[in-house]
């Protein structure tokens, strides 16, 4: 399943390490961070609960890059 | 600017004041807390970001490379440059987001086209505004001049023209009559209309493309990727470039029995590590490419990824399917050439009258071409006779009208003409009347098209076509083209594409063109998959790669130049932001550079970058080519 998020981050090169660091957490397949857009795609594995999936997403997050954000989880 | 920007910005100013304060007065404290002042109104967020960063196990950004210089810069007892570093720094930190902001939201309000609302009529009569995702199909909704169409629908009553710029970049209105389906995010320009929903909102043509346009940027091309690799390894890479820079020397220095000049190198390694910042390539690539995707929606080109605008490019074979791509998909009269003693206007006539009864497109094309309504009561005894063609009785007298075989049992002999198309012989009691020629018009652009695309680099044009080879012989002929593949099923089509696929150069890519009708699968085979007239067509936005919005084949070519102008604005920042830092990596580590041109080096190499970058966003030039 794919979901799109909201983002706020500010720079280019954090958004590319919110992507790494997203792609890592498990349960996640792929992530993609869009800059222009403040945007983040994330697909899940199967039978992953996508809330949980995404706190661990936005922790990842947090960490690699302080001041970012993930809307509407 | 945001509130956060204000607040920079705010902060900014304070330091500078009190550094330039600090400058004229003198006071009986030492420089060091001074000076500290400035330097933690301005950078303390950057302080607080590296600490961050270091205790994360992340600590090779741009906060951890600004902390450490000017900390560094601190401990050297240069204060002064200390604070001046971090307060430029942080503005063009400002200058880059307030840039980049706003070419982020120009291009986001070009391609938005989102309806806030639809009017529905209450049943005093008022007008109530909603929220067009709550509006079930079959509703009627009301479009006053200068809105937009929320949802697709068919016009109940009014009449207005529409403009369809913002999906199509065609600034000619189009006229629409109750009757007629209106797509939404056109705009209405006259008059009021009265519309019953056909889709809901979610699935009409406005949210279909807002969702495309969105996702678009989440497809990314190889260049983005490469910065994106590239900047992992290179961060940590100057990291301890500049730790050898701050070792190194002074160490080889001591061994020569010489002054190690331990401040000079520290201070030069600093420089470096200012100098080093990846953030100009990894803004403006991306931003380049956002641009591209905007300056070609405006045009009515989509483009769904930046992978795609990338490999546009570099198209160097293109293969047309026929019907509806270069052709307009429409059989019209093309020609009637009647015998001796017949007009062309009875020709018509009589025709359209032996074949009013059929279904078959010749028929309606027929009747299209007369114009006036014909009166069924004049036609008896009509049969049709698959694979010959018509016979009945027009006013008393006895017509055939059909292909070369039926004249020939009635002991006709006829030849067919040259030109493409479909012929329809006519034989009035057992005399031959004439001809009339049925063909699959041409588009206007065609040919300029195929010609556009030659000299945009594309190096074989192949059409593909299920007609028959005369046809497609004809059509190639008036297009221009000299590969073309004739009497082919949809299969057919997909084996054919493969073979060219098989057959074309490395590092080549084969477009596909179609208009989305039966071609899905050959879309998707090709490397690039590009549909036309893909308005209200499903099927045609889900398999393709580069949608035009409108039937206009000679988008191709300027879809191409759009790519090939990203592209070479790409190149252009990457070779001069990797240049300029290379150079001044160079002047810094030999102690020709100080921390200003580190600054420049790092801020005004971004910002140019970005101001780059935002050309791609305008196509006005390479539109009027």
């Amino acid at each position: 399943m794919k979901k799109t998020y909201k983002i706020e981050v500010d720079c280019a090169n954090c958004a590319a390490k919110m992507e790494r660091a997203a792609a890592a957490v498990p349960g996640v397949v792929s992530a993609t961070v869009s800059f222009m857009t403040q945007k983040m795609c994330v697909e899940f594995a199967e039978g992953e609960p996508p809330k949980t999936v995404m706190q661990n997403v936005l922790a990842a997050c947090k960490k690699v890059e302080s001041d970012c954000e993930i809307f509407g989880i | 600017m945001s509130k956060k920007q204000k607040r920079t910005l705010a902060r900014i100013l304070a330091a500078a004041v009190l550094v330039i304060l600090l400058q004229l007065v003198a006071l009986p404290l030492p420089g060091w807390l001074l000076y500290l002042v400035p330097y933690l109104i301005v950078g303390g967020d950057i302080l607080r970001k590296a600490a961050l960063g270091v205790r994360n196990r992340q600590p090779f950004d741009e906060c951890f490379l600004m902390a450490v210089a000017t900390v560094g810069a601190f401990a050297l007892g240069e204060y002064m440059e200390g604070c001046a570093v971090m307060i430029f720094y942080q503005v063009g930190e400002l200058f880059q987001s307030v840039a980049v902001g706003k070419s982020r939201r120009s291009i986001a309000a070009l391609m938005d086209i989102r309806p806030d609302y639809a009017n529905i009529r209450r049943e005093d009569g008022s007008l109530e505004q909603v929220d067009p995702d709550e509006v079930e199909v079959g509703t009627l909704i009301l479009v006053q001049p200068g809105e937009r169409v929320p949802i697709d629908g068919e016009v109940v009553s009014g009449r207005s023209s529409l403009n369809t710029a913002a999906l199509t970049g065609e600034s000619l209105p189009r006229d629409v009559a109750p009757g007629d389906t209106v797509i939404s995010g056109c705009v209405n320009l006259s008059g009021l209309l009265e519309v019953r929903t056909t889709r809901p909102f979610g699935e009409s043509t406005v949210a279909k493309i807002l969702d495309l346009v969105e996702n678009s940027s989440m497809k990314k091309s190889r260049s983005e990727n490469f910065i994106t690799r590239f900047a992992r390894v290179y961060t940590p890479a100057v990291c301890f470039g500049a730790l050898a820079l701050a070792l190194l020397p002074p160490l080889a220095l001591l061994l020569l029995g010489k002054e190690p000049l331990f401040g000079q190198w520290v201070y030069r390694a600093l420089t470096f590590l200012v100098i080093s910042c990846p953030c100009a390539l990894v803004i403006s690539i991306p931003l380049s490419f956002f641009g591209g995707i905007g300056g070609a929606s405006a045009c009515g080109i989509l483009v769904k990824g930046s992978t795609y605008l990338e490999e546009l490019a570099r198209c160097g074979v293109v293969v047309f399917d026929k019907t509806g791509t270069l052709t307009r998909g429409v059989f019209e009269v093309a020609e009637i050439c009647p015998a001796e003693g017949t007009t062309r206007e009875t020709l018509l006539e009589t025709a359209a009258l032996a074949e009013s009864y059929s279904k078959h497109p010749i028929s309606q094309s027929l009747k299209t071409a007369c114009g006036s309504p014909l009166d069924p009561a004049r036609v008896t005894n009509a049969e049709e006779e698959g694979g010959y063609g018509v016979t009945a009785r027009v006013d008393g007298r006895q017509v055939a009208a059909g292909n070369a075989r039926l004249m020939a049992r009635l002991g006709l002999t006829v030849t067919d003409p040259e030109q493409p198309g479909t012929v329809v012989h006519l034989a009035v009691d057992g005399r031959y009347a004439g001809y009339i020629r049925i063909a699959d018009a041409l588009k206007p652009g065609s040919a300029a098209a195929i010609a556009a695309l030659s000299k945009a680099g594309v190096r074989r044009s192949v059409m593909l076509t299920g007609d028959s080879e005369t046809t497609a012989k004809a059509v190639a002929a008036q297009l221009g083209i000299t590969e073309y593949h004739a009497g082919l099923l949809p299969g057919d089509k997909v084996d054919w594409v493969e073979k060219l696929l098989a057959e074309k150069r490395p590092r080549e890519n084969l477009a596909f063109v179609g208009d989305g009708i039966n071609d899905a699968p050959v879309l998707s085979r090709a490397d690039l998959g590009i549909a036309m007239g893909a308005l209200g067509s499903d099927a045609a936005i889900e398999a393709a790669d580069v949608v035009l919005m409108d039937d206009d084949p000679a988008k191709i070519a300027l879809a191409m130049r759009i790519s090939r102008r990203t592209l070479g604005i790409v190149y252009q920042n990457i070779v001069f932001a990797l240049g300029i830092k290379a150079l001044c990596l160079i002047l810094g580590a030999l102690g020709l550079a100080g921390m200003w041109l580190a600054i420049f080096a790092d801020v005004g190499v971004m910002v140019l970058a970005v101001l780059n970058a935002t050309r791609a966003l305008y196509t006005k030039d390479l539109r009027a080519d």
